[in-house]
């Protein structure tokens, strides 16, 4: 199990620029695999544009309790970029007039950003239609201070989307750390026992499964037929929907990826699997991704990869929707990920 | 000419069989698809009973392709291992089942 970050232990691939050099070269360089934009041509697409945009996702901070094998964004108890308040309130501002139905917060842990509480406070006032917060759900156990997440969530009709690798313990902490399946598990109860996840309950619980390894998530629905049955069977717990979700070859999950000697392989079934129809609504082209540091993003892997949107709005400073919306995607190779198979989004499936 | 009988890359070039007789090739793949849909047994059960032939068949592309196929449905490394147990007995059966011809015979043989 990993402990520190990549940016801790000076990995050459804490640089977004190694990976993208990385994925860049090899086998896409030599013609082995067609490079995404070369892939995209074959299929009659020209360039990925973004739409009206659906879904602003908010990075509050890459620190995070937990430093989970294949976690896209390098997060963990060592990361020190956090949100600060003067940010938030400028996405406050954007969040005010946005035209997005979805708010989706994400990290590292959200909730270990100092004022995490104060923000969702603050943006569920502007009443968007689906006010998202991406939990880990450990960190509702890890600290006192924490415990009282599940009825704070409720009060402000938090949908709360939790990542949950496998139903048993041995997969889950190889992948995410030991001890996080049976403190997941306590949360799942927490959130359970104040109504999130019951069948007709309207506060939402969906749970985020992603491999745990080299290989492509399988049908999302089966596996959500599974999950169900076993987390009910085994421990009495309930949730709405699972998002299958495939890991991108990037950050911590890339180094890995190169280590156990699968990249080429995985670069292989990602390109054997891509998907035309899950091309065409593909996420980035509903979703705009702020950083911590309030720069755009066509989407969190590209913010980690330090890829800034193609629009002259570069920062939450300058927003401005009307101009975001019809911009080109910024794509490399690590987007196969989201058109494999039936495509890949934070929402799950697109395909 | 390749130096060994099997290549792992040769397991992505499966489709091309269908190159040298298209008919029955594409037959093969249509009858290979349905037979993994779900039906009275589920794509999981399904994977699981492939995962323990591909073992007892001895194949090493099918024993890549449905160790991948088992890890992408959630399969765990206890139930995989538990199916290749049902495929080991039946397999280490099959022979000492035959060892009741062998008593029938020297039954017969001997005074």
């Amino acid at each position: 199990m990993t402990q520190k970050s990549l940016h801790k232990r000076n990995n050459k691939l804490a640089q977004s620029q190694e990976q993208l050099d990385f994925l860049a070269n090899g086998i896409f360089k030599n013609g082995e695999l067609p490079t995404f934009k070369t892939k995209l041509a074959e299929t009659g697409i020209d360039t990925l544009t973004a739409g009206s945009l659906e879904v602003l996702q908010i990075n509050v901070g890459y620190m995070c309790n937990q430093v989970c094998e294949h976690c896209h964004v390098d997060a963990g108890p060592d990361r020190k970029e956090i949100m600060t308040k003067d940010t938030m309130q400028q996405c406050l501002e954007v969040i005010k007039t946005t035209k997005a139905h979805t708010l989706d917060l994400t990290g590292g842990a959200p909730e270990m950003n100092p004022n995490f509480r104060w923000f969702v406070e603050e943006a569920s006032k502007a009443g968007i239609k689906d006010f998202i917060v991406r939990s880990n759900l450990t960190i509702i156990r890890a600290n006192k201070k924490y415990h009282d997440l599940p009825d704070f969530f409720k009060k402000h009709n938090i949908h709360v989307v939790s990542s949950m690798p496998h139903w048993t313990q041995g997969k889950t902490d190889k992948q995410r750390g030991k001890g996080v399946f049976n403190q997941s598990i306590q949360a799942l109860k927490d959130l359970n026992a104040v109504g999130y996840g019951m069948p007709g309950s309207n506060l939402k619980l969906d749970l985020v499964y992603n491999p745990s390894g080299a290989f492509l998530p399988a049908n999302q629905s089966a596996m959500e037929k599974d999950f169900k049955h076993a987390l009910l069977d085994d421990f009495g717990i309930q949730f709405h929907n699972l998002f299958a979700i495939t890991n991108l070859p990037i950050s911590r999950f890339l180094d890995y990826l190169i280590a156990s000697e699968n990249y080429e392989d995985y670069m292989y079934a990602l390109v054997e699997a891509y998907n035309p129809q899950a091309t065409k609504s593909v996420m980035c082209t509903n979703t705009l991704s702020i950083s911590w540091d309030g720069f755009l993003y066509d989407c969190d892997f590209n913010q980690m990869l330090e890829l800034p949107v193609n629009s002259k709005i570069k920062h939450i400073s300058d927003y401005n929707e009307t101009l975001l919306n019809g911009r080109q995607i910024v794509t490399s190779q690590h987007c196969y990920g989201c058109t494999a198979g039936a495509g890949s989004s934070c929402q799950g499936n697109v395909a | 000419m390749q130096k060994t009988y099997y290549d792992p890359a040769d397991l992505k070039k499966f489709s091309k069989i269908s190159d040298w007789n298209e008919e029955l090739g594409e037959k093969f793949f249509d009858y290979y698809g349905k037979v993994f849909e779900a039906g009275a047994l589920s794509e999981r059960e399904k994977s699981l009973i492939a995962l323990a032939v591909s073992h007892t068949v001895q194949c090493p592309y099918c024993i890549d392709a449905y160790t991948g196929d088992a890890l992408q449905r959630g399969i765990t490394k206890e139930e995989m291992m538990e199916a290749l147990h049902v495929s080991a007995a039946i397999r280490g059966g099959a022979s000492l089942v035959h060892g009741v011809q062998m008593m029938n015979k020297v039954n017969k043989l001997e005074m």
